[in-house]
């Protein structure tokens, strides 16, 4: 394990503990940590595929004939219901049908859209840019947003500010981020009044915009009002858990060494405090990663998003099975992997559970 | 062996129970806004109770709206009308019943579930704890918005559908939070002693486990609440809701889809996301004030 670098970061809680890999425990603790990586690998693969038998039977039980929405409004025959059932494997019995999907998915086969009549697969990988973009994005300012103010707020617990930050952050914490989202295109998209239409209402560029800095801009313009939406409803958790967990380590003896040392209030902020309280709020972003993948749905469908979310949406309506299904088990294998990233980080970050 | 003139043993508890309250009100009334957050939901609950009072609900149907389409804020309509001529105050005040009570059901369902799981798996050790919280935690990983959509979309659209797709996504929290707490209760010297005097596992679940995990509970039961409300809205927001009924997010999507949000019709749309925001916030307000009474070491630190 890369353990000088760990013990960087978190210096002041073994200061007297011999060198790594000198402990007598050497061979033993290397034992440990494979137990636990394999511990975690085996939990992940148990829920992936937990995910994958779930969402099979979930969506089966979806009301409606897929095959009739896809010939809506369209007369056919008998026959023709009968081909189209037989091209999609409907006709099949439910095991069968099971089987076929178990073994697509371990080739990244997801079958094909009913609605689309593409491959999912093709549909996931278009549309999976501009999601990641939204949600890494977002998750970003987000994160470095709800750092920054509540380790100030901590800093300056039962301030005014302190107390202004957190009522501020609670308060958009309870808006329900449609909401929000629409109230945006009011107020800075649409024209409301005096005020200029700011911002586009929706989608992900203009069509005619061509070149890479143009259009890179033009991407930019059209990300300001998703990724508002999604900060403000977002940043308040990590806001408070940095809060929490910077005052736990006011207390703490070594802040005391760090300030009798001499140094500076802002030093002992930045060099002591913050490492150490970082921890937490470092799992809760990996642990939210994967979430916010879902949350995305909502702030899509309102903005136009052309991306997973409003995907997923779309196919919920017609039914379109193996679209909701492979989505399905997107969205909860990117949970299930951020929380192994997160399980797997957390004792390269802090020393102390690393025993 | 008890003194003659001792209260008798009724009279004790209770005694010991309005101490017991009267110490939990006033480091509860510290928090100020945990009391705004209790007086809010207060005026709301009224408000929900006393609406059939003074509206009257045939001028809530689609086809019984008192006004024009689309009007402006008046002094006959406060805020303004709908696409169905309908007052919005009305049909927001007709609104917070059934988010209200979505809400609260929601967690109620979910809470009972987490806190029967939670105990479970705190008190019996072993493998049955193990595959308990492993399904826990395999529930914890799943999006819970996804779930809750995916499962309103495959049962019927009813208001029991929203309960149980937000009841049924929101309990792995809660489970894992009692579980803790079950553990930390079963430590104790008392559990032991209950145990040496006979009593099984029901009764110390019962009658020891659960009156001390309850606090605990009843902090994540606000939360909850909070959260199930706001889900309930995006669920009805997402189209899933139930069409015969009026909530919030309900309102919110007709205003949608009636091009409330292109043409700048703010009255049909503010309202009742004002409504939810202000009412998850006081829930949330007061969930983290009763945490505070609770974990006396959340409460120094403020």
């Amino acid at each position: 394990m890369t353990r000088s670098a760990t013990a960087a970061a978190a210096p002041p809680e073994e200061p007297g503990a011999p060198g790594p890999g000198a402990a007598p425990g050497g061979p033993s603790r290397a034992a440990r940590v494979l137990r636990y990586l394999g511990g975690r690998l085996l939990t992940a693969v148990v829920s992936l595929v937990a995910v994958m038998v779930t969402s099979f039977f979930l969506f089966r039980i979806l009301p409606g004939d897929p095959v009739r929405a896809m010939t809506e409004g369209r007369e056919v025959s008998v026959a023709q219901l009968e081909e189209l059932r037989r091209q999609f494997g409907l006709d099949k019995p439910l095991w069968q049908q099971f089987t076929d999907y178990c073994l697509g998915l371990l080739r990244f086969d997801f079958g094909t859209s009913y609605q689309y009549r593409v491959p999912v697969a093709e549909l996931i990988a278009e549309r999976i840019g501009p999601t990641v973009l939204l949600a890494g994005t977002g998750t970003l300012v987000a994160a470095l947003l709800g750092l920054v103010l509540g380790t100030r707020a901590a800093w300056r617990r039962g301030s005014a500010g302190d107390r202004a930050t957190t009522a501020v952050a609670l308060t958009l914490w309870s808006v329900p981020s449609f909401w929000l989202g629409l109230l945006l295109i009011v107020v800075l998209a649409s024209g409301a009044g005096w005020l200029p239409g700011l911002f586009p209402t929706s989608g992900m560029s203009t069509p005619g915009v061509q070149g890479g800095f143009a259009s890179a801009a033009d991407v930019a313009h059209h990300m300001v009002l998703p990724v508002a939406t999604m900060v403000a409803v977002v940043y308040a958790q990590y806001l408070l858990i940095m809060r929490s967990s910077v005052l736990d380590e006011m207390g703490a003896d070594y802040l005391t060494t760090a300030r009798a040392k001499g140094l500076r209030d802002a030093l002992v902020l930045r060099r002591h405090a913050v490492p150490n309280a970082l921890l937490p709020t470092v799992t809760l972003i990996f642990l939210n990663l994967g979430r916010v993948m879902g949350g995305v749905i909502l702030i899509e469908t309102v903005f136009a998003w052309p991306g997973l979310g409003s995907l997923f949406y779309s196919g919920l309506r017609v039914p379109d099975l193996p679209l909701v299904q492979a989505l399905f088990v997107l969205f909860a294998s990117a949970v299930i992997v951020m929380n192994l990233l997160a399980d797997l980080v957390y004792p390269l970050l802090d020393p102390r559970v690393r025993t | 062996m008890s003194a003659p003139a001792a209260p008798s043993r009724r009279a004790l508890l209770w005694a010991r129970r309005r101490a017991a309250w009267g110490e939990f009100a006033r480091t509860y009334a510290q928090n100020r806004a945990g009391l705004f957050g209790l007086a809010a939901l207060a005026a709301a609950a009224l408000t929900a109770l006393c609406a059939p009072l003074f509206i009257d609900s045939a001028e809530l149907a689609v086809t019984g709206g008192p006004g024009g389409r689309f009007e402006a804020p008046s002094g006959e309509f406060w805020l303004g009308t709908d696409a169905f001529g309908r007052s919005v105050l009305a049909m927001v005040v007709w609104g917070a019943r059934i988010s209200l009570t979505v809400g609260f059901l929601a967690a109620f369902v979910s809470v009972a579930l987490g806190t029967v799981i939670g105990i479970l798996a705190g008190h019996f050790g072993g493998w049955s704890s193990n595959v308990l919280m492993r399904v826990t935690d395999w529930f914890l990983v799943l999006p819970s918005l996804v779930v809750a959509v995916a499962l309103a979309a495959v049962m019927e659209r009813s208001t029991l559908t929203i309960i149980i797709a937000i009841g049924v996504t929101a309990w792995p929290a809660t489970a894992r939070v009692v579980r803790a707490q079950t553990l930390s209760v079963e430590a104790r010297p008392f559990i032991e002693r209950a145990r040496a005097l006979g009593g099984g596992h029901l009764h110390v679940m019962k009658r020891h486990v659960l009156p001390n995990v309850m606090p605990v509970v009843l902090a994540q039961t606000t939360l909850l609440v909070a959260e199930a409300i706001v889900m309930e809205s995006t669920l009805s927001f997402l189209g899933l809701g139930d069409p015969s009924t009026i909530s919030w997010g309900g309102i919110l999507q007709e205003a949608r889809n009636a091009g409330a949000i292109s043409s700048g019709i703010w009255w049909y749309m503010v309202p009742p996301g004002l409504a939810i925001a202000l009412v998850a916030l006081s829930f949330t307000l007061c969930g983290r004030a009763l945490e505070g009474v609770f974990n006396p070491r959340l409460r120094e630190r403020r």
